[in-house]
C-alpha cells in the first residue's frame, strides 16, 4: 500500500468507490467546517477538500483537511499549482502527511481572473503533471526533487484531474496518459452531464489501455436550478452542459427533482462502464442533497474501509 | 516515444541562449511591446515631479513600430500636453526629441544640452530605453510614459501579440515552434488545463487557447508523437527568476 489511505484499499478492493467534495468556508471559524462534514459524514468514502476553489480565498485545503481526520472523515486535499512553488508544495506534502492526510490532488487551478483576486500574480513553477512527479519521488523514493534524502517520507495516494471535454480530445487524452506516467493513482474528472462526448472521450482513453493504469472516477454534479445550471455553464471554467439538459431544466415544473433525476441517470450509466472505479458527487453549492441522491442511487451504505 | 528525464539528465541539461539584436535599418521582426500610458497618469507624474520645462524623449525603435512612442507619438503626446497646460494655465514649456535607440547609450548622450535645460524628463522609451537614459544621466529622474508589457510580433495592423518572456531555456521545439510559457496563460508545458475549449482559454475568448495552437500545429507537421513528452520541472533559474540575466557574447565588446 502507497498510503494506506481509505480510498487506496476500497480501490485496491475494486469496489465501486464515491468521492465528494467539501469547499473550505471564508472564515476563520472551524466549527463551520465541522457541521459541513458532520451532514455529509458517511455519505461518501473520502471527500475532495478544495483549495482556493475558482480562485477565491478561504479557508487553506491543509487546515480544512485536518478537520476532517478530526471529525472522522477522509480528505482528499486539493492542492493547485496556481498558488504555490514547489518548495511550498513539498512542504505542505510533508506537512500534511504528518497531519495524517493520505490523498492529495494535484491541480492546476482556475486562472486568478475568475476569483475574487484578479490581480495577483500566479505561480506555476510546476504543472500538475510536474507536481506529480515531484510527490511521487517524495514518496517512492523518500527524496526531495532536488534529490535530498527525507528521514521520513509522506505517505500518500496521489491523485489528478481530467477533464473529457477538453478540446481537442485526443489531445485531453495524451494530457491524462502523461499525469499517468507522472504519477496519478487516481483520476477525478470533470462533472459529466454530456455522455455522448464522455463515451468519445472514454473510448479513446480503452484504446490507449488507460483505464487499466489508474483509477478513474467519474464526476458528477446534480443541478439545482436552470438558473445554477446556466450559471454553471457560463462561469466554471472546463464546464460543459448540452442544450438538451439546460432544455430539462428550463421546462421541469420541479427543477431540484429533475437536477437529482439528470444526476441519477448519469451515475447509473457511469456505474455500468467498465473501467469506471467511482463517481466523484461534486454538489457545487447544494451539499444538502449528497444523502438523497447516495440514497436513491442505491450507492448506501458504503462499504467498511 | 517518450522522453523521462532522469535527474541526471536533468542535472546535465544544456542550456543555449540566442541573443539577436534589433537591426535598425530593416523593418523590426519582433520587438519589445508597450503602450503609452494615459494621459491623467502621466500628467499626474509630471506634476508631482514639479517644473515647467518638460522634455519627451521618443525612440524609433520598438516602441516606434508598436505606435507607442515613436516621433508621430512624442509630437502627439507634446500637443497633449500643451492642450493641458493651456487650459490650466500650468505654462508648460513642452520641447520635444526621438533617438534613434533610447536604449543606447550613445545615441542619450547626444541630447545633453536639451536635458540640462529641462526640469522634467519623459521617456517615451520601453523600460530598457528609460532606465538607459536615467544611467547617462544619473542626477536626474526619468518619468516612464509608457508601460513595457512584452517581447511580441504584429499581427495584423495595429495589434501586437506575446510571443516570449525570455525564460532563458527555450523549448519550443518540443511545442510546434508555439511558447507555451508565453502564450498559455498559465505557463503549462505538458498540455493544456481542464479549461481549454473550443480553442480559446478559460481567461477570456479574445485570447487562443496556446494548447490548441500547438496542438494544430504539430498536426500539420506530423508530429503529434511529441506531444508525449513529458517535460521535468523546468529550470526557472535560467529565467528572471534566478536574478537579472547577463549575457556575454565573445566579442571586442564582451572581453
Ligand atoms: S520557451 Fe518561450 S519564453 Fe522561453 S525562450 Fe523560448 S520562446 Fe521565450
Ligand atoms: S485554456 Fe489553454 S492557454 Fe488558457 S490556461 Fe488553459 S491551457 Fe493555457
Amino acid at each position: 500500500m502507497k498510503a494506506d489511505s481509505i480510498l487506496e484499499r476500497l480501490l485496491e478492493r475494486g469496489e465501486f468507490v464515491v468521492t465528494s467534495e467539501i469547499s473550505p468556508p471564508k472564515s476563520a471559524d472551524g466549527t463551520k467546517v465541522r457541521e459541513k462534514v458532520r451532514i455529509l459524514r458517511g455519505y461518501a468514502d473520502a471527500f475532495n477538500v478544495t483549495d482556493n476553489q475558482t480562485a477565491i480565498v478561504r479557508m487553506s485545503s491543509l487546515a480544512a483537511s485536518l478537520f476532517c481526520i478530526q471529525e472522522g472523515v477522509e480528505p482528499i486535499m486539493q492542492m493547485t499549482c496556481r498558488d504555490r512553488n514547489r518548495l511550498a508544495m513539498q512542504s505542505d506534502l510533508i506537512g500534511a502527511s504528518a497531519l495524517g492526510i493520505r490523498n492529495l490532488l494535484c491541480i492546476t487551478g482556475d486562472h486568478q481572473r475568475f476569483g475574487n483576486q484578479p490581480q495577483s500574480r500566479n505561480v506555476f513553477d510546476l504543472d500538475s503533471t510536474q507536481q506529480l512527479m515531484v510527490f511521487k519521488r517524495m514518496r517512492d523514493e523518500g527524496e526531495l526533487w532536488c534529490g535530498d534524502v527525507m528521514e521520513t517520507a509522506p505517505k500518500i495516494l496521489l491523485g489528478a484531474a481530467a477533464n473529457p471535454f477538453v478540446d481537442p480530445i485526443e489531445m485531453s487524452v495524451i494530457r491524462l496518459s502523461k499525469k499517468i506516467k507522472a504519477g496519478a493513482d487516481f483520476v477525478q474528472t470533470q462533472a459529466i452531464f454530456d455522455l455522448d462526448r464522455f463515451q468519445e472521450w472514454y473510448s479513446v482513453i480503452r484504446s490507449r489501455g488507460l483505464e487499466k493504469k489508474t483509477h478513474i472516477i467519474a464526476g458528477v454534479t446534480p443541478l439545482r436550478s436552470y438558473k445554477a445550471a446556466k450559471f454553471m455553464a457560463e462561469n466554471i471554467p472546463g464546464m460543459s452542459i448540452p442544450e438538451e439538459v439546460l432544455k430539462r431544466m428550463a421546462s421541469a415544473p420541479d427543477e431540484k427533482l429533475e437536477g437529482t433525476k439528470i444526476c441519477l441517470e448519469r451515475i447509473e450509466v457511469l456505474r455500468d462502464t467498465p473501467g469506471i472505479h467511482g463517481i466523484h458527487l461534486m454538489p457545487i453549492n447544494w451539499e444538502s442533497v449528497v444523502p438523497e441522491i447516495m440514497e436513491r442511487a442505491e450507492l448506501l451504505p458504503r462499504p467498511s474501509p | 516515444m517518450c522522453v523521462y528525464k532522469t535527474r541526471a539528465s536533468l542535472h546535465k541539461r544544456y542550456i543555449v541562449l540566442y541573443v539577436e539584436y534589433i537591426n535598425p535599418t530593416k523593418e523590426c521582426r519582433y520587438l519589445i511591446i508597450g503602450e503609452q500610458k494615459p494621459l491623467p497618469e502621466i500628467i499626474s507624474m509630471i506634476e508631482h515631479e514639479g517644473g515647467t520645462k518638460i522634455l519627451i524623449v521618443g525612440c524609433r525603435s520598438c516602441v516606434a513600430v508598436c505606435l507607442a512612442g515613436g516621433e508621430e507619438e512624442v509630437l502627439q503626446l507634446a500637443d497633449r500636453l500643451r492642450e493641458y497646460s493651456n487650459s490650466t494655465s500650468k505654462g508648460w514649456e513642452i520641447s520635444t526629441v526621438t533617438l534613434q535607440r533610447q536604449c543606447e547609450k550613445e545615441f542619450d548622450r547626444g541630447i545633453a544640452k536639451l536635458i540640462e535645460n529641462t526640469d522634467v524628463i519623459l521617456s517615451l522609451g520601453c523600460g530598457v530605453g528609460a532606465q538607459v537614459l536615467g544611467e547617462v544621466y544619473p542626477e536626474r529622474i526619468v518619468l516612464p510614459g509608457i508601460n513595457t508589457s512584452s517581447m511580441g510580433a504584429p499581427e495584423g495592423r495595429g495589434k501586437w501579440k506575446e510571443r516570449c518572456v525570455g525564460c532563458g531555456d527555450c523549448t519550443i521545439q518540443l511545442s510546434g515552434g508555439i511558447c507555451p510559457i508565453a502564450r498559455c496563460s498559465k505557463m503549462l508545458q505538458n498540455g493544456p488545463c481542464g479549461g481549454s475549449q473550443g480553442g480559446k482559454c478559460e481567461v477570456s475568448p479574445d485570447r487562443d487557447c496556446a494548447w490548441q495552437l500547438i496542438y494544430d500545429r504539430l498536426r500539420l507537421k506530423g508530429r503529434l508523437d511529441l506531444l508525449e513528452i513529458i517535460l521535468p520541472p523546468k529550470d526557472w533559474s535560467k529565467a528572471r527568476d534566478g536574478g537579472p540575466r547577463i549575457v556575454i557574447k565573445n566579442t571586442e565588446a564582451g572581453r
